[in-house]
């Protein structure tokens, strides 16, 4: 019966180095220890022992179980081993595979570089103003000191809907209701983005564009705080880097009046095709409150100043993004858009 | 205004290069947009006398010159001009030269005959066209037959120079003359200034004897100076003179005509130069049109006058649209004797209604609208006398008839140094200011604590303090001033709540895949009908343009989605079938009671095709249910729960079946739908298409509600499938109620995970599978508790829509 169980134990050790899967190391250990397997059915023959002789061969069979257990485990363990570096070795992606595809649109560039230009002014403390698009001839012109017939509405080609209903030409009507609306109270500190409209279409003017209408009223405001806020505006707007530069202009509800001249954002101010070479790009038109405006608005002049700018959207889009063609904005072709 | 820096220099001192002088006036306030060298590149052009001009042998439309040059042997050049005559003088261009545009002159043989040189023509040489007399304009340029040949042509019609172009703005009509741009580079260089000669010697009877002004509309004709010019000679100006009116822009014509315009550029003062035998008894007489009046004017077409037009008239009627046109009967021809020379004062809003209205904007009526300088009408006047004796043109009668009802007194306007220290924020000397001042002619008393400043005759555009402090700021230098930041009370900049709403709004439905756009708010009516709009919708009557560019920019939007159909439609034609597109924009509706239509904001999406693939994930059409998932999202991002979609019928825009209506608040707030097919075939989009339009304002209105935690849950939920077969046309809203209605206390969620249409059914059936979440907030569930209510649950569907249960 030893001689059985050695014989066995060497057999199911055999088997066991043979064995090639999990699977078979399974059918090994049902074969010699399951509950119908060999080991069982020498155990059976214990009966036969003499009692003197069973502890001995007890302690026999015992010592074979844990053996063929032990290895078997150890097989186990190696086979697992292998299959799984086998596995990893045969999962290889092609990493240069694109990426899955997500559905994510984009905003416009136009409300992008509009929302840019609100952030930056509210940061200043301006809060952001609105107004009709269809507008009255008394807050388009009247109300910013241009009266009928004055010259400077030559500037602005108007569509009309009735004699006194227009499309806003500019969105400084919005200074006119905003200081309606507040006067006699201060400080006023407005932005106004929008659209307005102008009777001109060819290849540097839009029917329809877009501006951002700035306001401050106050006791002591002066033209070098608007120096200083469209310094800051544009510095953040076009880099650290970028200078600018106030020429006098003209505008009927301003006095003194300027136009805005930043460093070119192509060469930094050394001259390019892109500022026509002489270094710098205009960007606004701005200045002091008319005194005019400021009176017909419910403020007393003699008290107050205030300082009014107006830029085009469309202008800073195309210099911040390169864009050399208006007509693109309005095309809402989605190779364009998809740009930003 | 173009301003030739050789005529400048007549009356101002210049010590600064052009570059730098330019830079001086764009930044004092006259935008010098281009600075401009006539001559530059023009090389070895010389003038030359033709000698003889023979047929060419080979070419009928070819000549050949023998020209003269002054030095070494006659040149043969072969010309294809036709008005060039033995004895005239003509630039040209030698073997080597370089002409206008680079072209470079060769020694060449002309159908076998050889030609040593080229004559030029005022093009060829840079000059416009319209500067050329009309012989001239398309041949080739004569010179003055006295010029010796062999001079360098550049000198000899004024080519070595620099011309600014001037950008003016609007109030500087005293700019648009050569002397008014003198005292500003005057008063910038801190040079002084030198004015025309105005000295003359006058003959014969004086002017007022045989001269009568009438002015019958003072409000129209401030001041209305005539000189009379006798013994006229008719005859072309001088060299240097056409040299200075061509480099203005201005083309000579004959010596009275020449002086009027010369003047003009000079002074800015337009002045009209009548022939005084042409007019009935000597008399001007200044007043509106009347009724049915026409004039002939001086281009030979007959003007339609009406009766807010100013005019001219003799007794016998209209002569001239005043400063506007002259008219054809009483111009100065070659027969003239003698002139009658107007320099007149005209209102400027008048002068800009009537050149308007008559179509006519010329240089005089340019200058007219911004207000020439009604003090200088008389200087002007003599400035043109003195030229007639220069030019030995005629002589002068003494004095003038001066009608001058506008006479004021100068306008006195105070400064306060205090005053301009708040505007500008920085601290300009009084005397700096005063200094400023007095250089650009203004006359400064010292007033104590303030400037009392008289303002010239030329600065009608300065009456207020600001208008001075804004001279004072533009000469001491805008960029000398610094850059602070407002001081005074804090301000919050914020967004108000419906602001920040926009830019979610935008956010969310970009993340979702969708495009923005931004379309034009006018459309053309027709885009209407596109769209399948019923024809008796209300957003059938649009607000129209009076003025509009074309018809399909003539109304203003009642609709954004025609906008963002166009736009997929334009994508698709360009190869782009697959887009999904939003905006954000207001409609315009006409009000009934308010003069100004309303404005209402409003969100719209369109989609065609479907949504983007990859090599591992199909696009997912875009249909009905992608945009309804679009607009859950949406709504679930701006915090709305409380609205139902239900089904949308008769609006022609969308598919009969696969459209709804957006309700929430008990209105109607939006539509999301598919395209009915008629449409997509309108904007030939093959593919199918889906869209919605929501009102922006009630959708902020609803929005916002504020979001509050709920506790995690702290046991295990239990999830149960339930699937069932109903008649297709059961909502699986309705189900979804009676599921929620007969599922006991502990169901939490139902959701909705499959729906089969197929062979596994039967013909008109579908079958839908939920899946339902039942869970206790105070312990772990047991499945007894939940046995009961699901059988409840298949009870009810089976009585409510005969639902059977699916295994």
């Amino acid at each position: 019966m030893e001689r059985k169980l050695l014989e066995m134990q060497a057999r199911a050790l055999a088997d066991l180095e043979g064995a090639g899967s999990l699977d078979e190391l399974n059918e090994i250990r049902v074969r010699y220890l399951g509950k119908k397997g060999e080991l069982t059915g020498v155990l059976r023959g214990m009966a036969a022992l003499k009692a003197e002789e069973r502890p001995r061969v007890g302690q026999i069979a015992n010592q074979v179980r844990d053996k063929i257990e032990d290895r078997l485990n150890e097989r186990t363990a190696q086979l697992k081993d292998v299959i799984r570096r086998e596995r990893l070795a045969a999962e290889i992606l092609d990493i240069t595979l694109p990426g899955t595809v997500f559905n994510v649109g984009r905003l416009h560039p136009l409300t992008a570089v509009t929302r840019q230009i609100e952030d930056i002014f509210l940061g200043l403390g301006f809060s952001i103003a609105e107004g009709p698009e269809v507008e009255l001839d008394y807050y388009n012109f009247e109300a910013l000191n241009l009266p009928k017939d004055h010259p400077a509405r030559d500037m602005q080609d108007t569509f009309f809907i009735t004699q006194e209903v227009l499309l806003r030409t500019h969105t400084s009507p919005v200074q006119v209701r905003t200081m309606e609306r507040t006067a006699p109270a201060l400080p006023v500190k407005i932005i106004a983005p929008g659209k307005v409209y102008r009777r001109d279409d060819d290849a540097t003017h839009s029917p329809m564009f877009h501006q951002v209408e700035g306001l401050a009223v106050d006791r002591r405001i002066t033209m070098a705080d608007l120096r200083g806020v469209l310094q800051v505006f544009a510095q953040q707007m076009f880099g650290p880097e970028t200078r600018t530069r106030f020429r006098p202009s003209y505008f009927p509800f301003t006095e003194p009046s300027a136009e805005v001249d930043i460093s070119c954002v192509m060469c930094g101010g050394r001259g390019c095709r892109v500022c026509s070479h002489t270094g710098w790009l205009e960007i606004l038109g701005c200045g002091m409150v008319h005194p005019r405006v400021l009176e017909m608005s419910g403020y007393d002049s003699g008290e107050v100043t205030g300082f009014a700018f107006g830029m085009g959207v469309e202008r800073v889009a195309m210099l911040k993004y390169g864009i050399d063609d208006l007509r693109l904005f309005f095309d809402n072709d989605i190779r364009f858009l998809a740009q930003f | 205004m173009r301003v030739s820096l050789k005529w400048l220099r007549e009356y101002v001192d210049i010590n600064v290069p052009a570059r730098e002088l330019a830079e001086l006036l764009t930044l004092a306030g006259l935008a010098v947009e281009g600075v401009r060298n006539p001559g530059e590149g023009i090389d070895r052009v010389c003038t030359g006398k033709i000698l003889g001009i023979e047929p060419h042998p080979n070419a009928d439309k070819l000549f050949i010159c023998r020209v003269t040059v002054g030095s070494g042997d006659d040149l043969q050049i072969v010309t294809g001009a036709t008005n060039v005559k033995p004895g005239h003088v003509v630039p040209v261009a030698l073997e080597g030269a370089r002409l206008a545009g680079g072209l470079v002159i060769k020694k060449a043989r002309l159908r076998g005959v050889e030609s040593r040189g080229m004559l030029c023509s005022g093009q060829e040489l840079g000059l416009d066209a319209g500067v050329m007399p009309p012989d001239q304009a398309h041949g080739i340029m004569l010179l003055d037959p006295d010029l010796p040949p062999g001079l360098d042509v550049k000198e000899v019609i004024g080519l070595n120079d620099t011309i600014f172009e001037l950008d003016l703005t609007p109030n500087r009509g005293d700019c648009m003359s050569m002397v008014g741009v003198a005292r500003e580079v005057a008063a910038l260089l801190g040079q002084k200034m030198r004015l025309p000669e105005t000295r003359l010697a006058e003959t014969g009877p004086g002017a007022g004897d045989e001269v009568r002004v009438e002015i019958e509309d003072p409000g129209l004709c401030g001041r209305y100076v005539a000189r009379l010019f006798r013994n006229i000679k008719i005859g072309p100006s001088p060299r240097w003179m056409q040299e200075r009116l061509r480099a203005a822009g201005v083309r000579p014509i004959s010596n009275i005509v020449d002086i009027t315009n010369y003047v003009m550029m000079e002074l800015g003062q337009p002045l009209h130069a009548f022939d005084y035998d042409t007019l009935k008894d000597g008399r001007i007489i200044v007043r509106r049109a009347r009724k049915g009046e026409v004039l002939v004017s001086l281009d030979g077409n007959e003007r339609k006058l009406a009766e807010d037009m100013l005019v001219i008239a003799d007794p016998g009627g209209p002569v001239a649209v005043a400063g506007v046109m002259g008219g054809l009967a009483t111009e100065v021809t070659k027969n003239t004797t003698t002139v009658l020379l107007e320099s007149a004062f005209f209102n400027p809003i008048s002068i800009r209604r009537t050149s308007r209205a008559l179509g006519l904007r010329s240089e005089s009526s340019s200058r007219f609208e911004k207000g020439v300088d009604i003090t200088g009408c008389r200087r002007a006047a003599d400035r043109a006398a003195r030229l007639l004796l220069d030019l030995a043109a005629g002589v002068v009668a003494p004095g003038a008839a001066d009608n001058y009802p506008g006479r004021a007194a100068p306008r006195t306007v105070i400064l306060r140094p205090e005053r301009l220290e708040h505007v500008l924020g920085v601290s300009v000397p009084p005397e700096e200011a005063a200094g400023i001042l007095r250089r650009l002619e203004f006359q400064v008393k010292d007033g104590g604590r303030k400037l009392l400043v008289t303002v010239p005759g030329h600065r009608a555009d300065v009456s207020l303090e600001e208008d001075l402090i804004e001279e004072v700021a533009r000469v001491y230098g805008y960029n000398r001033i610094p850059y602070t930041l407002p001081c005074g009370a804090t301000t919050r900049g914020t967004r108000t709540p419906r602001q920040a709403l926009e830019w979610t709004v935008r956010d969310c439905l970009a993340a979702l895949g969708l495009y923005e756009v931004v379309t034009y708010s006018f459309t053309s009516p027709a885009y209407l009908d596109k769209a399948g709009v019923p024809q008796d919708s209300p957003l059938r009557i649009p607000v129209r343009l009076q003025n509009p560019l074309s018809e399909d920019q003539s109304v203003m939007r009642t609709m954004l989605l025609p906008g963002l159909l166009e736009v997929l439609s334009r994508n698709a034609s360009r190869r782009v079938a697959d887009l999904a597109v939003f905006e954000l924009g207001k409609i315009f509706l006409p009000s009934r009671s308010e003069p100004l239509p309303v404005e209402k904001p409003v969100l719209a999406a369109a989609a065609a095709g479907k949504s983007p693939a990859g090599w591992n994930r199909p696009g997912q059409p875009y249909d009905y249910y992608y945009f309804k998932g679009v607009l859950e999202t949406l709504f679930d991002r701006v915090s709305i729960g409380d609205y139902t979609l239900e089904r949308k019928t008769g609006n022609g825009l969308f598919h009969p079946g696969k459209a709804a209506r957006v309700i929430a608040g008990g209105t109607e707030i939006g539509v999301v739908g598919e395209l009915h097919p008629d449409v997509l075939e309108n904007y030939d989009l093959a593919e199918g298409a889906v869209a919605m339009e929501v009102d922006f304002g009630a959708l902020a209105d609803l929005a916002g509600q504020p979001r509050k935690y709920r506790p995690l849950p702290r046991y295990p939920g239990m999830e149960r499938d339930l699937a069932v077969v109903v008649g297709r046309n059961v909502p699986a809203r309705d189900i979804i109620g009676v599921i929620r209605k007969f599922g006991g206390p502990y169901l939490r969620e139902v959701r909705l995970f499959d729906v089969y249409r197929g062979k596994q059914v039967r013909e008109g059936r579908q079958s839908m599978a939920f899946s339902l979440s039942f869970r206790a907030d105070d312990r772990t569930l047991t499945d007894e508790e939940i046995s009961g209510h699901m059988a409840a649950v298949a009870e009810a569907l089976a009585g409510e829509f005969g639902a059977e249960l699916r295994s």
